[in-house]
């Protein structure tokens, strides 16, 4: 029963990579980058979300929709400052600045927040008994949640003109430039929605676990551990990738101490690169 | 007077372990072109190595073995190498951004391991009574060993060496159509700069005579080496000591500053000083990309 | 007047030049060939055109005017569409969809085009929902004439659309160029196969170190006895 409930529990940390998983494999693909800033971006989407409860005196689903579109805001204005003018530059000083940015972000929220642990609303939840495993209304709703977005993002990328400008521009920038897309709607886009999943990944953890400034930064190996799974550059891949991880992690506290969690996806990730640096889920390239 | 002297000691002292920081990140990122992102990890492995060989026995923790200073500088650096030559010898095939993310992974590791291995390291209590010299002692110590690793690494830059690396991370197709092992080249800067990092571990034990898993955190472990090395001038080992002594002063001025402010308001400001470094490694790299003391070279910028 | 026009431009890739000193027209509704050694500058130049070049001298003007370092985008707004020799479709985007992003610029219906395109190479047709790097070379090529073609060219560049095909798709893709060339289309055309290509062009370049060596109808060229013992194998 253990190993369901470990299962259970890996779902939804799987759902979390997921949503953060996407959107650095979509950046990286775009924008040729490792977003090292991401964790922290999620961070800031869940301290959002406080601020709209707190100051609002709503719930939290009703912060959550407000979170996203600032955070995604966010995202753009920090491109416009920063990586827009780096560009042209190789791609380590990009990752080097995003270094920064991270930083930056995380410090900003500790000055705001503060050090201690926070949650949206105070109250113990009782979670759900079925079949003697446990789980809650919140952690529900992340999973299904989760997967409606992502499936709704896999929509976009098929469906709409933008969505498929993005999969080309991830395929040949150039290409994309000579055909005449506005890569700077791209590269907008591309914000737009990997800030909304990271505020998004960022309220669903809180919301599972508690508000710490630390909160992305302890998830962000699980995210380029996902997306490098998944084949980077590939965000549907980095959805395979944060299954596999996210089920690894829970399923490693059956015999590991649970506070060595983060180092599965670590490990897990290096083995990965050993066999297969294009990720096991990239489908063979001609 | 006297305590401004004192003072002076003191910062000299910290900047010089930064400064030997920088010089071995510029072994790999300077001339190698290596992204490590994990000097926390070769730091606080090359400070726990000094601290247990070289305190009293301690039933808190592996040893210690009270053995003298030196061995502990040697071990540090010897395990911070072997430390490295494992994961070079993983990750230094693989594409630059893997091996900063797999750099950054191991400095968790490193970090979470030290935090909860009790039976090693004492867990979040850290290793106490590791032996302190007088401050000037330390001080003498630690600018021998500035001196000592600048006079290396800048050996090692003017040396066949040196150009190899320079030419492995400027031009990697033709390094390799010469003939030259790129993969052995990588991995040598990657060890040698690890040790550097090693030995600076070993003498922050020293210097602090207590090292806990806190002070190995990113922020302080490895982000700020970066801030110091790029803004002095990446590929310039006189940059790197430039870059070091600034940022670490930079960081020492305000950290006066934060003294002035109301101590409900601590948090607040130490936040600030770590947003000022964050924007502070932005700005070098808009306005101003090759630091201070550029690097002398008769070849432009490398490839895009 | 000239529809495209190179005065005299210089510039490369990085800090090198490639070019020393090119200068070409095409004319409106002409097929213009441009043929050299390797390395000569014959793609640099075209790509100059596109703006994916350092251009650091000289002009270039299209339909009077000067786009000299304009934009990639904003060349492909003036319906100049370049197809380059290699990388030239999205790979894990199918047949289809590389045509739409041909059309990416278009605000109008663009069903005309596209069933024009599969009439022009129906094999493409069957292929629509396959991913384009699943494809042969020649099928590679059609696809990425298509997509140029989305957008209702006034020029197009063509580099080396028939490098390392079959002699049955490189008659093919010829044939091709002069049926888009009949419906109005200019074409500046970077060839290897220099006999075939002055076959179909009205006229010819040759390009040497990055400067202009020979020019003139394409009859003449063939004649030329430099250029034959050259670039035409003797």
């Amino acid at each position: 029963m253990d190993i369901v409930q470990a299962i259970l529990y890996g779902l939804i940390l799987s759902s979390i990579f997921a949503l953060g998983a996407v959107g650095v494999s979509l950046i990286f693909g775009i924008l040729r980058f490792a977003h090292f800033a991401h964790g922290d971006m999620v961070t800031l989407g869940a301290y959002l979300a406080l601020a709209v409860v707190t100051l609002g005196q709503v719930s939290v689903w009703l912060a959550l929709p407000v979170a996203v579109l600032v955070t995604a805001g966010a995202a753009i204005a920090v491109d416009h400052v920063v990586y827009r003018r780096l560009r042209r530059t190789r791609p380590v000083i990009l990752f080097l600045a995003s270094v920064g940015v991270a930083f930056v972000l995380r410090n900003l929220v500790l000055g705001i927040w503060g050090p201690q642990n926070l949650v949206y609303e105070p109250g113990i939840k009782l979670p759900m008994q079925f079949a003697g495993l446990r789980l809650k209304i919140d952690q529900l709703v992340i999973i299904v949640a989760s997967i409606a977005l992502i499936s709704g993002l896999a929509l976009f990328l098929r469906m709409t003109k933008i969505g498929k400008a993005m999969r080309a521009m991830s395929d040949d920038p150039d290409l994309a430039r000579v055909s005449g897309i506005d890569t700077d709607a791209v590269v907008r886009w591309t914000w737009v929605l990997g800030g909304a999943l990271a505020a998004t990944a960022g309220v669903f953890h809180a919301l599972d676990t508690r508000l710490q400034p630390t909160l992305g930064w302890d998830l962000l190996l699980g995210f380029f551990a996902a997306a490098i799974l998944g084949g980077i550059g590939r965000p549907m891949g980095a959805i395979a990738g944060a299954l596999v991880i996210g089920l690894a992690s829970e399923l490693s506290t059956l015999f590991l101490p649970p506070v060595y969690r983060s180092a599965v996806a670590f490990v897990l990730m290096i083995a990965v690169l050993l066999i297969r640096p294009t990720g096991i889920f990239a489908e063979a390239r001609r | 007077m006297e305590s401004l002297l004192g003072f002076g000691i003191f910062f000299v002292s910290f900047a010089g372990i930064y400064a030997i920081l920088a010089l071995g990140l510029n072994v790999q990122w300077g001339y190698t072109g290596l992204f490590n992102i994990g000097i926390a990890a070769f730091f606080a492995v090359g400070a726990y190595t000094a601290a247990i060989l070289t305190t009293p026995e301690s039933p808190n923790h592996l040893g210690g073995f009270g053995l003298p200073m030196i061995a502990g500088f040697v071990v540090a650096m010897l395990v911070a190498a072997v430390l490295a030559l494992a994961i070079g010898l993983i990750t230094l095939r693989l594409r630059e951004d893997y091996l900063a993310i797999a750099s950054i992974g191991l400095a968790e590791i490193v970090r979470l391991v030290l935090k909860n291995e009790e039976w090693l390291t004492n867990g979040t209590r850290g290793i106490t009574a590791i032996p302190r010299p007088t401050s000037v002692t330390f001080f003498v110590i630690v600018a021998v060993a500035v001196l000592v690793t600048y006079w290396l690494v800048e050996r090692a830059r003017r040396s066949p060496w040196g150009r190899t690396v320079r030419a492995v991370r400027e031009q990697e197709q033709a390094a390799l159509a010469a003939g030259k092992n790129v993969v052995r080249f990588r991995l040598e800067a990657f060890v040698f700069g690890s040790a550097l990092m090693g030995l600076a571990g070993a003498l922050y034990a020293h210097f602090q005579g207590f090292v806990g898993p806190e002070a190995f955190e990113p922020m302080f472990g490895t982000f700020i080496v970066w801030v110091m090395l790029i803004a002095g001038g990446s590929g310039n080992n006189r940059g790197a000591l430039v870059g070091a002594f600034l940022v670490w002063g930079l960081y020492a001025v305000t950290g006066f500053v934060a003294t002035l402010v109301p101590p409900e308001f601590a948090t607040q400001a130490s936040a600030a000083r770590v947003v000022l470094v964050g924007v502070l490694l932005i700005v070098v790299l808009l306005y101003r990309p090759e630091g201070l003391l550029p690097e002398s070279r008769r070849v432009g910028p490398g490839p895009d | 007047m000239s529809l495209l026009a190179l005065e005299d431009v210089r510039g490369g890739y990085g800090e090198v030049d490639v070019l020393n000193g090119v200068s070409l027209t095409v004319g409106e509704g002409e097929i213009v060939v441009v043929i050299g050694p390797n390395g000569a500058g014959k793609s640099t130049a075209m790509k100059a055109v596109t703006g994916l070049v350092n251009v650091r001298g000289g002009r270039i003007v299209f339909a009077g005017e000067d786009i000299t370092g304009a934009r990639t985008d904003a060349v492909a707004r003036r319906r100049v569409c370049y197809v380059p020799q290699e990388k030239n479709v999205f790979p894990s985007l199918t047949v289809e969809e590389n045509l739409e992003m041909g059309a990416y610029l278009r605000r109008d219906d663009f069903g005309r085009e596209l069933a024009a395109v599969f009439d022009l190479f129906p094999p493409l047709k069957d292929k629509r929902r396959q991913p384009a790097g699943s494809l042969s070379g020649g099928q590679r090529q059609m696809v990425a004439m298509g997509r140029a073609l989305m957008l209702q060219p006034r020029l197009l560049l063509l580099d080396e659309p028939t490098a390392g095909l079959s002699p049955k798709f490189r008659e093919m893709i010829f044939e091709r160029i002069q049926a888009i060339n009949r419906t109005g289309v200019s074409v500046l055309l970077v060839e290897q196969n220099a006999r075939e290509a002055l076959g179909i062009a009205a006229r010819g370049y040759v390009l040497v170190m990055g400067r202009n060596r020979h020019e003139g109808s394409g009859a003449l060229l063939l004649a030329d006895r430099e250029v034959a013992t050259m670039f035409l194998g003797g």
